[in-house]
Order: structure tokens, then sequence, then C-alpha cells
């Protein structure tokens, strides 16, 4: 049985744990004797140091007392208040308390002296500490912790705990996840996902082929990683692939199936071969590669279009350089820096280039739909590697395509499919070890729940998963407990898991998945993933067993459009854009040359797709319209008070839309009941009906605690005239007409 | 029967003005009459054009002119396109291109409209074929140049509801419990002797006397008075609205209107200092000293604060509009998208009155008796009490509530809708015209989406509001002021738009309302939750459509109508008496299985 969050400080017993100093236990165990609270600890979890009093700020005003440590897990602050359920954030976590905070879930940590704020950087920690600290986390919470009133040598150990735990460099083992599981022997963890299918096995991928009757076939030549490491086991390629052509190049230059469509295409991926000077290994390459595109082809019968990212489109570096510049916006610690950062905010956000690149990836997705959808025709994506757009843009399209993949266990089965057994490196990109070179971090994961998001909030009802699933996700993948996202690949888990010495009962670690949501929520927390707003499938469909609807539901009919894809070809790219670009430069095309002017392909797909009567359960398509692109306030503004809309937010319709769904849920229960004339199942009390006190809810719901609710309004502060070049009007009267009387 | 009441839901008011099938929300038939009539309205011409649409490209068809409208229908059917501009919206007509002008539809008109579009036809270039269209459009889009009434002089519309009973200032007073032992109801501007652009019942402090009112009066520009908006039900501090004081270069000073302040700091009896709230950036109120306005100083009001609340003047307002329509009419800005909207700063403006609104609902919401003015008090300062009261005050969310709002911050205490809006006017570079009112509401249609369970109304209400702003099929907005309408007799030969929404009340009803008396509502204005209003804005863009939270409001009306037929069902069931329910089904039309079923294919 698994015991978490159980009561408080049941600690478990150390094992030996090589990467604590022995002058750490030291310090842990003269702890003890203190009269000071611990932390909840999880099965293997050990405190390496902790500080008190240290004073946690909020607001300029406020601050509680309290203890701070800091584990193999978390750093954690625990208040000598004693917290009220009724103030306890609704999304409570059973793994992470509100002041908890997971190592990889550091960000950036500054000390503050006299009012200056000063990066800290892992290795370059001195005997000094600074009287205060600032801890921005991944999930953009802000702590403020007071060092100055705790004993010299304990706030010393505490701020160099904490550098050296969340931001030096460490080794996989040291990942929480492995000490954990040597604790929790429970075997059956991974296995109570049934919804979710892994694509961990054979029977997995036959089972999605038939699902979208492809003709594709399993490969099984992988077996134990014999060929590559990169690959998994399991995967699925054209039926003309031969194990033989898996083997030559070690998987390189393979279509791997990813999806395909009822219309007869599909998506692929593939490794690029490498580029070679010979001529003579060059052609051995063409010939294959030609001989893979027929594969994918089926001869002839589909036109194939490549999709060729290793050509520096949106590049992993620019990504993560973006990023990087929007979450400071988001990273705010004092009042005056919001209303600051208010002043210019959109042009501020908008030269960050994020929401750009989001932009970016839903056209090139769409681009992808149309091919496959219109034209009939396979898309093949090449790669490097072929984990990481190729991760993006093929989970992206099937979002788009397949109404499966916008339910829950689809979704999660989706991001099993391409980003976990596809091979994603989340373990790099992510820098869950917090390697010094972080050319390889980059924010691809997040970028695709980024552009789930915008499909989300453009189609809600076509989505089982609310926003709130998809900020939950996004924080997941920092809490290193959780095999989803810790490892760069199959292999590397498997050979990571695999224990020395195996006792009778396992061979292997068995670290816990992100799917078994329960690990981290109650049932009724859970409750909040689900969209009320989400249209459920007729239940005849069902029957039916149909992946989606036939093609029927939506007979586009682009102008020009036909079968054959090649006459369009060249037009896609530079046509198009040369046409804008020479547009955009004069600034005509205004008035009648705005309907002369080509629109691009995608904008032309999206157009005749929104004539269509909408179809939650066909294709759905994104608007890219600079207004229609937004941002994850969710996600985003959760934790900024100021930001907070009390008694506010959309929250408010949500909730009506969830209790009026649970009433209808009800209703039909007592129908089938009467009808029948049996005992209707358990009402599922679905969505968060449970959280009542509609003034008690604000924008920042489930997140924040109304613990600061005030009753007094937020009021801009440093409104700085940015008009000046409108000031002749300014300063003109009124009046011009009638002036007032001179006296 | 749920898609019925989506129609409803659609947020282009009026009624669906171009290319009817584009949105997939209004795929109803058109009905094969074809121009839906207004009482009283005749049709004047009609001609065959060319529609230069920006998103379908040229359209042939049938434009007709009424005295109300301009109707436009394609000859094509599929996509049939429809154009139904009240004349009123028009602002500007011109000819484009001559009898010799070469290219293809080149020879037509141009009409700039105010609600955010720009309409273009062409026609053929040969005897003069623009003339008379141009000539009935000049003619009826702007009566007041040619001496013509207003179309609603002459509608013949008849409602349920009377919407001139909607607002009645005695009423309303003694709803806010008006008057009392420290504010006194007075008569003194009966005939508009006091000051012409206020009605003629105002609430001021009890102590003051009608003759101080006349000496207060001379002090203040248009002898626009400090007078009473709004008092609070529990710590009776008020909100009182006036103009600039006449200070004037030299800095004049007025003993009476010293003291006048003074005795309506003193009425609640907890307020220190009465709180002034100058709308205008500190600049321009000792610019206006120049011309003999200017603000309180400190020496001559001693009981009193100043705070600049730095709004800028109506031609800022008109200038930051006008950027907006070039970056969403016809196309949409498609890179920079957000500094281009940084760059209209029309929600920095949206911002800093929002902002200003709620530091005057704080104040008074603590305790503390506060005046507001500008310059002259009938645009900035009816957008601060307006909305500070919308913030204070829960009846002003409901629908009748937010009428007797504007009828009286805004229609009885003068804000000049006819000089701002250019009612029938042809003069369209008139400097007096600005979007203060459309910024008004645009500000609380930003409170209604921080808030979306906290007011009766919908969307579609202040949309339906906006239009007929301009369309002059109603008397509301017209004139500048309630002497003019009492000489006009607006409320006895025009009707009202409160008429034409309190006959259909459900259709302009926020389904996610949810009363909550007592609460004092304070958006946040910070740019991180402005939004840009695109449903207005943006609506004649067929490709932008559907904001979410139209989804969220369609999909509850889908589950309302569900639910509904669920318990309609239920009922059933339970009459024809449950227990041998399944053997029933040869008497009712459907079986319960049936039932299941259909109710589910909704989902």
């Amino acid at each position: 049985m698994l015991s978490l969050g159980s009561g408080g400080g049941k600690a478990a017993k150390p094992s030996f744990i090589s990467y604590v100093t022995p002058e750490e236990i030291k310090i842990k165990d003269g702890e003890i004797s203190r009269k000071q609270k611990q932390p909840d600890l999880q099965p293997g979890e050990v405190i390496f140091c902790s500080a008190y009093p240290v004073l946690k700020c909020e607001g300029p005003q406020r601050g509680v007392y309290g203890t701070l440590c800091c584990t193999n897990f978390k750093i954690s602050f625990i208040s000598e208040e004693s917290l009220s359920e009724e103030t306890a954030p609704p999304l409570s976590n059973k793994l992470l308390g509100e002041n908890d905070i997971a190592l990889s879930c550091v960000d950036q940590i500054y000390g503050v002296r006299d009012e200056k704020k000063k990066l800290i950087i892992g290795g370059q920690v001195k005997n000094k500490y600074p009287p205060k600290l600032l801890i921005y986390c991944k999930d953009f919470r802000v702590f403020q912790f007071c060092l100055s009133y705790a004993k010299e040598e304990e706030a010393k150990k505490i701020f160099q705990g904490i550098v050296h735990h969340s931001l030096e460099p460490k080794s996989l083992k040291c990942a929480f996840a492995f000490s954990y599981c040597e604790e929790v022997l429970s075997p059956e963890v991974s296995k109570k996902i049934p919804a979710t299918v892994m694509f961990e096995s054979k029977d997995n991928w036959k089972l999605e082929l038939n699902r979208t009757r492809s003709s594709c076939k399993v490969a099984h030549v992988n077996e134990n990683y014999v060929v590559s490491e990169r690959l998994p086991q399991y995967f699925a390629v054209p039926f003309a692939v031969s194990d033989e052509d898996i083997r030559k190049f070690k998987g390189q230059g393979v279509p791997l199936w990813c999806w395909s469509h009822s219309n007869g295409s599909a998506l692929f991926k593939m490794s690029a071969l490498p580029n070679v000077q010979d001529d003579g290994t060059s052609q051995v390459y063409q010939m294959f590669v030609d001989r893979m595109t027929n594969a994918v082809c089926q001869n002839q019968m589909y036109p194939v279009k490549t999709q060729d990212f290793s050509s520096g489109f949106l590049p992993l570096a620019d990504l993560q350089q973006s990023y990087n510049k929007f979450k400071q916006f988001f990273l705010i610690d004092n009042t005056a820096e919001f209303w600051l950062s208010d002043v210019k905010w959109f042009s501020s956000i908008e030269n960050t280039g994020w929401l750009e690149k989001i932009q970016e990836c839903l056209n090139k997705a769409t681009e992808i739909v149309l091919s496959l959808e219109e034209e009939n025709s396979c898309v093949l994506m090449i790669e490097e590697d072929c984990s990481d757009l190729c991760c993006l843009f093929s989970s992206l399209v099937q979002v788009m395509l397949d109404p499966y993949y916008r339910t829950t266990p689809g979704f999660q089965s989706l991001i099993q499919k391409e980003w976990v057994v596809g091979g994603h490196s989340f373990l790099d990109r992510c820098n869950h070890l917090y390697q010094k070179e972080k050319e390889s971090q980059s924010p691809l994961f997040l970028l695709f729940l980024e552009c789930v998001w915008q499909l989300l909030q453009q189609h809600a009802p076509a989505f089982q998963f609310s926003e709130t699933y998809l900020t939950v996700v996004s924080d997941s993948v920092h809490i290193p407990l959780f095999s989803t996202f810790l490892f760069n690949s199959q292999h590397q888990r498997d050979t990571a898991t695999k224990l020395e010495y195996p006792d009778s009962q396992r061979h292997s670690l068995m670290i816990p998945s992100v799917w078994d949501w329960s690990l981290q929520f109650d049932w009724k927390v859970q409750a909040l993933f689900t969209n009320p707003l989400y249209v459920e499938k007729p239940k005849q469909d069902k029957a039916l067993r149909k992946p989606y609807r036939p093609k029927h539901q939506r007979q586009f009919s682009l102008p020009n459009s036909s079968s054959k894809p090649s006459p369009r070809k060249s037009f896609f790219k530079e046509e198009t854009d040369n046409l804008k670009k020479m547009l955009s430069g004069m600034r005509i095309g205004k008035w009648i040359n705005a309907t002369e002017m080509q629109l691009s392909a995608t904008r032309q797909f999206y157009e005749s797709w929104q004539r269509k009567p909408l179809d939650y359960h066909g294709l759905i398509l994104p608007c890219l319209d600079g207004p229609a692109i937004k941002i994850w306030l969710q996600r985003y503004l959760r934790w900024i008070p100021e930001a907070q809309i009390f008694g506010g937010g959309s929250v408010l319709t949500m909730k009506k839309v969830s209790d009026l769904a649970a009433e209808i849920e009800d209703l039909k229960n007592e129908m089938e009941k009467m009808a029948h004339n049996m005992h209707a199942g358990n009402t599922k009390k679905l969505f968060f009906s449970s959280f009542h006190a509609p003034t008690r809810l604000s924008s920042s719901f489930p997140f924040a605690s109304l613990r600061t609710w005030s009753t007094r309004p937020v009021i801009p502060t440093s409104i700085v005239q940015s008009l000046g070049s409108v000031s002749n009007l300014a300063e003109k009267e009124d009046e011009d007409t009638e002036g007032v009387e001179v006296f | 029967m749920a898609s019925a009441s989506v129609s409803a839901l659609n947020s282009n008011s009026l009624e669906n003005s171009s290319s009817k099938n584009v949105s997939r929300e209004s795929l109803r038939m058109e009905p094969l009459t074809n121009i839906p009539y207004l009482p009283g309205e005749e049709k004047v011409t009609d001609k065959e054009i060319i529609y230069m649409c920006p998103f379908n490209g040229a359209v042939k068809g049938k434009v007709t002119i009424t005295n109300y409208r301009l109707y436009f229908k394609s000859f094509e059917v599929d996509p049939s396109i429809i154009l139904d501009v009240p004349l009123g919206v028009l602002s500007r007509i011109e000819k484009m291109g001559g009898a010799s002008s070469r290219g293809e539809n080149s020879y037509g008109l141009e009409i700039t409209c105010k609600d955010m579009r720009s309409l273009r036809f062409a026609l053929k270039q040969e005897g003069h074929s623009r003339r008379d269209i141009f000539d009935s459009l000049f003619k009826f889009a702007f009566p007041q140049s040619h001496n013509m009434p207003f179309f609603a002089f002459l509608s013949q519309e008849k409602f349920l509801e009377n919407g001139w009973n909607v607002y009645s200032p005695i009423n309303e007073y003694k709803r806010q419990g008006l008057p009392n032992e420290k504010w006194r109801i007075t008569f003194v501007n009966e005939k508009y002797e006091l000051c012409d652009t206020y009605p003629t019942i105002l609430v001021v402090p009890f102590k003051a006397s009608d003759e101080d009112l006349r000496r207060v009066a001379v002090f203040r520009s248009r002898g626009r008075i400090p007078i009473l908006s709004w008092i609070h039900p529990e710590n009776q501090a008020v909100i009182m609205r006036c103009s600039q004081p006449l200070v004037g270069m030299s800095g004049k000073r007025n003993k009476d209107d010293e003291k006048y302040l003074d005795v309506i700091r003193e009425a609640n009896g907890q307020t220190a200092k009465l709180i002034i709230y100058d709308a205008r950036p500190n600049v321009n109120a000792v610019a206006n000293k120049a011309t003999g306005g200017g603000y309180e100083g400190e020496d001559a009001y001693q009981n009193a604060e100043l705070i600049f609340l730095d709004i800028h003047n109506i031609h800022v307002m008109r200038e930051s509009l006008k950027k907006l329509k070039d970056i969403v009419y016809p196309n949409v800005e498609e890179s920079h998208w957000l500094s281009s909207l940084e760059s209209t700063h029309w929600l920095e403006h949206i911002k800093l009155v929002l902002s200003g609104a709620i530091q005057v609902a704080d104040k008074v919401s603590s305790g503390n008796s506060v005046v507001v003015h500008c310059s002259d008090g009938w645009d900035r300062t009816a957008q601060l009490t307006s909305l500070s009261m919308l913030m204070l005050d829960s009846y002003f969310r409901t629908i009748y509530g937010f009428e007797v709002l504007v009828q009286k911050e805004w229609i009885s205490f003068g804000h000049k809708f006819s000089s701002r809006i250019g009612h029938g006017d042809k003069n369209h570079t008139d400097a007096d015209r600005s979007p203060i009112f459309l910024q008004f509401i645009d500000c609380v249609w930003q409170m209604t989406k921080q808030f979306p369970t906290a007011f009766e109304f919908n969307e579609h209400f202040l949309i339906t509001i906006v239009d007929h702003l301009y369309s002059c099929r109603f008397g509301t907005f017209l004139f500048n002021c309630e002497s003019v309408r009492d000489s006009q007799e607006v409320k006895l030969k025009t009707p009202s738009l409160w008429s034409l929404i309190n006959s259909n009340i459900e259709k302009y009803t926020n389904p996610f309302y949810t009363k909550d008396s007592s609460r004092v509502l304070y958006p946040v204005a910070s740019m991180r939750h402005l939004d840009l209003w695109v449903n207005y804005y943006i609506r004649w863009n067929p490709r932008i459509r559907q904001q979410p939270q139209n989804l969220v409001e369609q999909r509850y009306m889908e589950l309302l109508a569900l639910r509904d037929q669920y318990l309609k069902k239920l009922e059933e069931l339970q009459l024809s008496d449950s227990p041998r329910i399944s053997n029933n089904s040869a008497n009712s039309p459907v079986s319960p299985n049936q039932i299941v079923h259909q109710i589910q294919t909704q989902f």
C-alpha cells in the first residue's frame, strides 16, 4: 500500500544516499531535538538541512514564520500558522503542499541584499548568504524567504543546500523517483491506468493500427534495443519496410508511422540520414530513401509530401530564448514591478516572440492537416533525430484531426505514443539534471501544450479535458517522481531502472507514470480536469466503434484544389510569402486589392472549413489571426495577487455550466431508472460542483488560495504617459467651437 | 429547439449585415420578402450595383435606399450577401472615380460608417448612374443638414413596453433613499434657467439654498454646479458631479463655491477631506486656466484633496479609435498585432478610465464623499460616475438598472450625444465628434468579461445600444440635453430604444446572471486582463467570430434546453405511473428509450 502525504512527519528510514554529505546528515540529526515542525515526507525522502525561524514574506506587510528545509525531493516551508481547510487552495496536491517546491521546479534564485536583487548561480556560492532569498518556480510561484532571523550557521547551510540541490548538476540517479521507488514496493502502480495506452507493447500498437485502419505493421526487430537505443522496442512502419531495412542504418532513414487518416493518407516521421560528401555513399542513401518513400506512398497510391525540419525551421535554441523572455513577465515579486510592466504590456509580450512561435506551430500543423485531409497525401516529417519537432507536429496534427485524442485518455495515450515512447529527450530538453551546457534545453513539450490550449480556448466543446488539466500536466513535468517526463528514451529508462541485484520480487524499479493522477490528487480534485463544455460523442457512434466520423462530414471544396497537389506545390511556399512581403511593404491591399490578394493556403483552408457546420467530433482548425491567439492566463497569472479578479473570472460561468451538467446527469439517471424500472447506477458527481461559495472564487481558481482576499481594489500605479505622439491633440480644449467664456 | 436560442445569441445586433452564409450560427433561411421595412419606413430609390466586399470580392446585387436604411442584397444566392445599414450609421459619403476613370469598378461610392466599417459600391460609368443614389443617400443620411426630421420622428413603431417610462428621476432618487435630512430635491432648474444642459430635477445638499446654487453656478463652467449622482446606502458617502471651476489665469476664488463643497463634505459626517477627482491630466487642467477654467486650488479648498486621473480629452479618444479601425478593418493587421494594438492606445485609455472609476468607487465605499469633474462635466465625468456607480450598486447591473444609469448619468445630465455622434449631420470632420459613449460601453464590456455572472444583460445588449446610438431609429440618444429634447417633444414623438429591448428582454439577458446584491465589483484594470472587444470592433470580419465567452454561453443555453427537455419528459413519465412504464409505450408518442436516445444525440 502506498501511504502518501498521510499525517505529518512519517520519515522514512534513510537508506544510504551517496549525494548527502556526512555533514548534512549530522545537521539533520541535530534538528530533531528542536521543537519545530517537520515537513510531510514521501517514502524515500530525507531532509538535508533546515533553518528556523525563517520568515516567508507575503506581500509588503505580511509574513509568516516557520521552518525552511531542503530534502532530496523538495524545498519546504512549514508555517507556524496552521492552515485552515477553508483557505487552502482547491487544487491541493498530495505530493507537494502549498509551500513546497520540487527541486527541479526551481527556475531561478535571487539573493536580496539592501533591496538589490542578485541572481544566484549554482557552483559559485561563497560562504556568504543573502538575508533574503527569492525563489522563482517553473510553475510561476514566487517565494520570498527572509533568513536573517535564523541562526547564522543554519541560514548558511540552508542557503547553500538549496542552491546546491536545485541549481547544480546532478546525476540521473539523484532524481527523487529512484529514492521513492526503492521504498515503494508497489508493482501495480503504473498498471492502474487502464484507459491510457502506454504504447510499450506490440498489442498497443496493433490496436492503434486497427483503430485507424492503417495498413502499416508493427516492427519488433528492436526488441531489447538491439538495433537502436533511440527507438522504442516496438513501433509501426509501412508494410513494405523490412526488418533488414530497419537494421541497415540503425533505424535512420526509416519512416515511422504516426497516424492514419480514414481517407487512406497517413503521417510518418523519419530521422534523417547523415549528410555525406562521398558520392558513393550518398547514392546508396538516396536509393534507400527513395525506396522508403515508395513504401510510404504504397507504390504511388498516395502522393507524399515531405516536411523537412532539419533545415532550421523553429530552431530549438530560439524557442528556449523566446520562452525565457516570455516567462520573465510572469515572475513578478512586487506590485511596482507589476504595474511597470503593465505599461508596455502588449509590445513587451510581442517582443518575446513566444506567441508568434505558437502561431507558427499551429500554422505548420494546419499545413500538414491540409495535406492529409484535403490532398489525400501522406506526409513524411524528417528531422535529425525525429524526436523534437516531429513529436510536436505529429501530436498536434492528431489532436486536430482525431477526436479520440481530444478525450483525456486519448490525449494521454497520444503523449505516450508521440513523446514518451516516441523518444523525446525530456531529460535534456527540460534540463532536469541542471547540466551546465544548456543548449539542449528547449520547451518543446510546453509549446505543444500551449498550442493545445489555443485550440481548447477556441473550440472548448471539442475537448474532454479542461485548461486546469493542461496546466497541471505542464506543472507535472517538473515533479521528478514520474517516469513519464524523466528520461531521454525508453532505453534510458529501462537501463536506469534495472536493478543491479534483482531481488526475488522484481527486476526493475517501477517508477510511477504521471497519468496515475491519484498519486497527486484525490478524485475530488481530479474532477477539475473535466471540461464541462465537452460535447460528448453521441452513443450510436460509439457502438460502431469508428475512430471518428467518416469524411463525408466535411467535404471541403477549396477553390482549385484537386486531389493532385503538385501544381500548387510551389505556390504553397515561396509565392505567397513573396506576395505577402510585397503587400505588407506597400500597405496596399487594404481595399480592392484585399480580395485579390492571394490568401495563404492554410488561411483558405481555414476559411472553407469555417464555412461548414461545426462538428466537434471532426476536424478542428485554429484561427491564427492576431486577436485569436491569447496568453494562457491561467497558467501564467494564477499566482500574481495583483492580477487576481476577486469573485470574477471565467470560472464563474464554468461552474454554472458544470452544475447544470451535473443536474442533467442526475435527471438522466433518474429517468433511466424510471424507464427501466430499476436502480440507476451510482450518480457520478462530475466536474467541480463540490466547490461551492461562488464569492470565494477568483480568476486564479483553482490555484492560488484566497487567503489574501481583499476588499480593496488594486489600483494601477505608475501609469506612465506613453501618449506623447498625440500631444498636440491632448492639449486641445474639449470644445473647440464654443470655448469657455473668459471671465 | 436549441438552435433557435443560438441564433438569438448572434452578436450582430443589426441583424446580420455582411455575408450571411459565412457565419455558421446564422444558417437559417433568409425570408423571401426582401427588406424588413419598419412601420413608417419608405422606399426612396433602388439600383443595381456592385458591392466591393472586402472579404468576398465584387458582388453584384441590388441596393435599396429607404428613409431609414441602405439595404443591399446580392443576386448570388450562395453565398447570399446582405448589407443592412441604418443611414444614421453613415458618417461620410463620397464619390470615387470619375466618368472617365479607368479600371474595373473604379467608379462608384465610398461610404464611411460610424460602426467601424466602410463600404464601397461600384456602378457602370454611364449616364450619371450614381447621381440618384448619391443624392438620396446624402439627403436621408444627413437629415439635419437638409432641414429634415430624424427617422425616429417618422417611425410608426409600436412596442409592448414604453421605454420612456423606464427612468423617472424622482423614483430613482427615492430608490437611493433621497431626499433625506441631508439632501434635498430642488426644482431650481425647472425652466433650465440655472443650467441649460442639466435636467430639471436635481439633488443638492439640504443646507444649500436655491440662492446659494445660483451663486455657485456663476463660478462653474456652463453653470454645471456640483450635484448628487449617487449616495451610498450605508455610509451616506456621495458621488457629486460638476464642471470645472472658473478659476482663470488670475486664480479667482468664489466663497460660495468653497462653502458649497464644504457643505457636501460635511453631509455624511465622516469625510475629513472631500476628494475631488479631476479626470484630466494635470497639465490640461492647468492649461484650462488660460481659457478661464482650471481646478480647485489647495488654498481655496482647504478641506478638499484634488487628484488628477490623467484621462485624455475627446480629440485623443477620437484619434485612438480611428487608429484602431485602421488595424481591424477591413483586414486585421497581420504581423505585429499586439504592438499595433498597443500603438492605438485604445486599451490604455480604457485602463485609465476604469482605474479612475475604481478609485472613485473605492473612496466612496470606504465612506469618503467625492466630487468628479473634468472640463465641462459631460464626457469623462459621465464615464467615471456611471462606471463607479456600476461597481458600487448592483441595481445598475440589471437590464432596467443599466437603462436607468444611461438615461440618468448620460442622457439627462447632458452628454452631448448629438455633437459627439454627429446625428444626421454631414460634417464628418467636426472636431466635436468623439467616441466617448462607446468607450464607456467598452469599459462596461470589460467589466462583464471579468465578472461574467454579475450582469443581467449580455453582450448583445451592449452591442444593440451602441448600434442604436447611431441608427436614429429611436429618440433615446438624439440631441444634446434635456432642454432641447423637451422642446422637440422627443418623448412624445419618437420611440425609445428601451421599448425595443424591454419588449423582448430574453434576447438581452445573460443566462449566467446571479443576483448578488451588496458586493462592490472591482475589475482589475491591468492590460493583462483588458481585451479588445472583438465581437464589436471586428464583427464585420467573417473569419473572426465566436469568442470563447459566447461559446460558453451557447453551450449553457443548449444544456438549459436539454435540462428542460428532461424535466418535461420526467414529468410525463411520472404522470403515466412509473412502475409499468415500459409497457406503456403504445400510449405515448415516443418510448422512453427513444427519448434517451434523442436527448443524447443533442450532446
